[in-house]
């Protein structure tokens, strides 16, 4: 297998089809590539198509009827996109994490041991090992390890997004896609959250979705600038900031237009 | 003149409330009270089966009804909630297309508004084309299609209205639609569970499915294909018979019936509020 | 299989899964292929059932004459049919404007805590099985309101007849119209109201000008889901409505419905063939009415829903 070599995105275009007045195209001829083993954040305005664009690259679209996908999105040599390839195994390695945490109807623990038992049968003594693994390095150990079969839906709602994280790991991902994983939290939870994505970086490559520009100030490694659809700019942080290329993008980091 | 009229209405509304109260209050107040009376004065009616006069004044009870009516409900209800899962399931967009779902929702909508009454009939046109006597399978067969669009809308509604994000991570980590869709089930349980009691006091109270199909017998069910008769239709035979001791015993034999669909219904609202515990929000 | 680099172990169990979903998938296939077939071979059972008795006598002579004479050979069963709509539409017209303004009572004018209650106690209500409805009417209602009858107005009748039917169809349908119109109103957004009032309008002038037409389609469809609930009625309005093959004069005598002729014909009619198929071919026709009545209720609904979305 080669190894972790970054994502790349050749000439996708993502279309919605509702049968009714409001389709439109989201993606135009997107080019990328997301090097691995850093955070790369999409930011820009509302609407210009940052979710659709990251959930198009664990093809999350598919469970929705009216959406068109063409191009080509590579992760390790492949096309995700080609119809022979195995969607269970491609999510298993490139796992998602939605802005509104929603853990599944389960305790604390089997939200963590879920994904790994579904992929491996495991017994009791290995899930163990990998629930108290993962949430050690989630930061969510000793808050939890007293109560892990109680009910997940228990938690405060930064607790949960740390166990979403956790639940994400537990099944060995090569990329994390992250969708304004803090919009909903709180500022210390926020914090905390943008903590663990730093520890986190060296293992996994990150791609995250924010709108919050100080905050892509703190991340920041790669920046990808989108709007309306199409790449305006992408390139290292402080290039990005310092001296932006486009104009709507000097707007946009100033605050004109948000 | 409009400080007027917001009075006018407001009268009529009162008396509206009242009216509706009332007469569904009647109707309780009168089965429990004339029903409770009854098995009062003679509470082993409820568990013996009828004499061989019994309508006609006779010795006996009605226990074979109620024993035919468990006997047919639960096997009913728990095949229609096994469909019922299934339909709903497939009803989502991962599994069929807009089109298809469109079809059978209003297939299911059509299945909704007949009344039992012509599933009874339905059920009896195999019977007769093949000389077979009513039996309880008959009659379970019926309470299916009965029971299985309420059962279906219920878990559909429930099944719809789960986030979408719970779908989306789910699916994220890898899962099969098969494996997402067992999780959508179990946040959805609330919504299940009172479903599947909404179906089962209804079908507890039917009928006009039983008469055509497993008939009015006076005998103990014994089997999937014995004769035997429900609650409800015994209910209808006393109600309408000339003699007033088996009058009364319509109204002991309503009282059962009621008590045990308040006990459904209550129940229904006590689980749901227990399942919720696992789902976020509400 | 295009998944380099991983283990045999992990492919033998992916494929597993898949498969196991590509079956379950088969499986709800089936399921609902079988209770569409089932459902479809019923109707055309119906069909054929009815086949002898519509070859024998004029399908106009059945549905329009009312005289049922199965000893005859007469199967007119207009009286039947007539008794349905009277009954239904009287109903009707008795429980829609008492519904509404008890379900606007409860969303709009009641505090948090009573309308939790009556909600929850209506919808209980709405469990009321039909025979225990026609058992309280029959013994209850009709030997009261036949002697009342009597004294305050002279008018004789056994109490068992259309009206006594109509009352128990409305009671019957009250739970129905009530709750999803009540459900229909709390959906609506805060908004609405306020800004209805805060441009000083009364409370019921705001429920009349704004609410009703943004609830529009839900109470539309409580209404319809009513109708069709009261049109397919069959015990209790048996039991109440004296099972008269003749069209009455007057709402007091006995009449017939649809439902009810077959429930009380049911004895006769597996031993005689002829009567047999007759009865077959009345539930046809009701089976006909229920359905149009429903899927004009669907369609209804949504263009309602387009007209007034909300």
């Amino acid at each position: 297998m080669q190894k972790n070599n970054g994502i790349k995105i050749r000439n996708l275009n993502i279309y919605y089809k509702n049968n009714r007045k409001s389709d439109f195209s989201a993606l135009h001829n997107i080019n990328l590539d997301i090097p691995k083993n850093h955070i790369t954040i999409i930011m820009g305005p509302s609407g210009s198509g940052k979710t659709t664009l990251l959930k198009s690259l664990n093809r999350l679209h598919s469970i929705n009827n009216g959406v068109k996908v063409s191009g080509k999105v590579i992760i390790d040599g492949e096309d995700i996109y080609h119809p022979m390839h195995l969607l269970p195994e491609l999510r298993r390695k490139v796992g998602l994490i939605s802005q509104k945490p929603i853990p599944l109807p389960l305790s604390i623990y089997e939200n963590v041991a879920y994904g790994p038992k579904i992929h491996n049968r495991l017994n009791r003594k290995e899930s163990d090992v990998i629930v108290e693994k993962v949430l050690k390095k989630v930061n969510l150990w000793e808050e939890v390890k007293d109560r892990l079969n109680q009910p997940a839906a228990d938690l405060s709602v930064g607790q949960q997004q740390r166990l979403s994280i956790a639940r994400a790991i537990a099944i060995n991902p090569d990329i994390l896609l992250c969708d304004e994983i803090t919009s909903a939290l709180d500022p210390i939870s926020s914090e905390k959250v943008e903590h663990l994505l730093l520890s986190l970086k060296e293992e996994y490559t990150i791609v995250l979705v924010s709108h919050m520009l100080r905050q892509v100030k703190r991340l920041g490694g790669y920046v990808i600038f989108l709007y309306m659809g199409k790449v305006l700019e992408q390139g290292n942080m402080e290039e990005l900031f310092n001296s932006p290329r486009n104009k709507i993008t000097q707007q946009y980091i100033k605050g004109v237009i948000s | 003149m409009r400080y007027l009229e917001e009075k006018i209405v407001k009268i009529l509304m009162i008396s509206s409330i009242f009216a509706v109260l009332g007469s569904l209050l009647f109707i309780l107040f009168i089965t429990i009270s004339r029903g409770w009376v009854s098995i009062k004065e003679n509470p082993g009616i409820i568990f013996s089966t009828p004499g061989p006069r019994y309508l006609l004044g006779g010795e006996g009870g009605f226990f074979h009804a109620i024993a035919g009516s468990l006997y047919m409900v639960v096997p009913s209800t728990i095949i229609s909630l096994i469909l019922a899962c299934l339909i709903a399931l497939f009803l989502q967009s991962e599994y069929s297309s807009k089109r298809v779902s469109e079809i059978i929702r209003l297939f299911m909508d059509i299945l909704w508004g007949t009344p039992s009454i012509i599933y009874g009939l339905f059920v009896l046109t195999i019977l007769i084309s093949f000389h077979q006597r009513g039996c309880l399978l008959a009659g379970i067969v019926a309470l299916i299609f009965l029971e299985l669009p309420i059962i279906t809308r219920y878990v559909d509604e429930s099944i719809s209205s789960t986030p979408k994000e719970l779908k989306e991570i789910a699916y994220s980590m890898g899962l099969t639609r098969v494996e997402v869709s067992k999780i959508v089930l179990k946040y959805s349980t609330s919504g299940i569970i009172a479903g599947v009691l909404i179906g089962l006091g209804r079908a507890l109270g039917d009928a006009a499915s039983i008469i055509f199909t497993t008939g009015a017998a006076s005998t103990m069910p014994k089997g999937l294909f014995s004769s035997g008769t429900a609650l409800p239709v015994v209910i209808f035979q006393q109600a309408s018979s000339f003699y007033p001791s088996v009058r009364d015993h319509a109204y002991a034999a309503a009282f059962i019936l009621i008590i045990i669909i308040l006990v459904l219904s209550i129940t229904s609202r006590l689980l749901q509020k227990k399942f919720s515990k696992y789902t976020v929000g509400d | 299989m295009k998944v380099k680099g991983v283990s045999k172990k992990v492919v033998n169990r992916l494929s597993f899964r898949l498969v196991k979903d590509n079956i379950s998938r088969k499986i709800m296939i089936v399921c609902t292929s079988i209770i569409f077939l089932l459902f479809v071979s019923f109707v055309v059972l119906l069909v054929l059932k009815s086949n002898l008795v519509i070859s024998e006598y004029s399908i106009k002579e059945l549905l329009f004459s009312s005289f049922w004479e199965p000893e005859n050979h007469k199967y007119g069963f207009f009286s039947a049919t007539f008794g349905t709509f009277i009954v239904t539409i009287f109903s009707m017209l008795m429980a829609i404007p008492i519904s509404i303004l008890a379900a606007v009572y409860i969303a709009e004018y009641s505090p948090y805590k009573v309308r939790r209650y009556l909600s929850s106690f209506i919808d209980v209500l709405a469990g009321i099985p039909s025979v225990v409805f026609g058992l309280c009417m029959l013994l209850g209602f009709v030997p009261v309101f036949s002697v009342l009858m009597k004294k305050w107005f002279q008018i004789e009748t056994t109490g068992m007849c259309l009206f006594t039917a109509s009352i128990t169809l409305t009671v019957m349908v009250f739970p129905i119209i009530v709750s999803l119109t009540v459900e229909s109103l709390r959906a609506l957004p805060v908004e609405l109201r306020e800004i209805s009032l805060s441009l000083g309008s009364t409370k019921w002038q705001m429920i009349k000008k704004t609410l009703f037409k943004a609830a529009g389609p839900g109470i539309i469809s409580a209404i319809l889901l009513g109708f069709g609930r009261a049109l397919g009625e069959t015990m209790a309005v048996a039991m109440v409505i004296g099972s008269k093959n003749n069209i009455p004069t007057s709402l007091f005598e006995s009449g017939q419905t649809l439902p009810s002729l077959i429930v009380s014909s049911f004895g006769e009619m597996m031993s005689v063939p002829e009567e047999q198929s007759a009865l077959f071919f009345v539930a046809l026709t009701l089976f006909v009415l229920v359905t149009v009545s429903n899927i004009i209720a669907k369609v209804v609904n949504n263009k309602l829903k387009k007209r007034w979305r909300y």
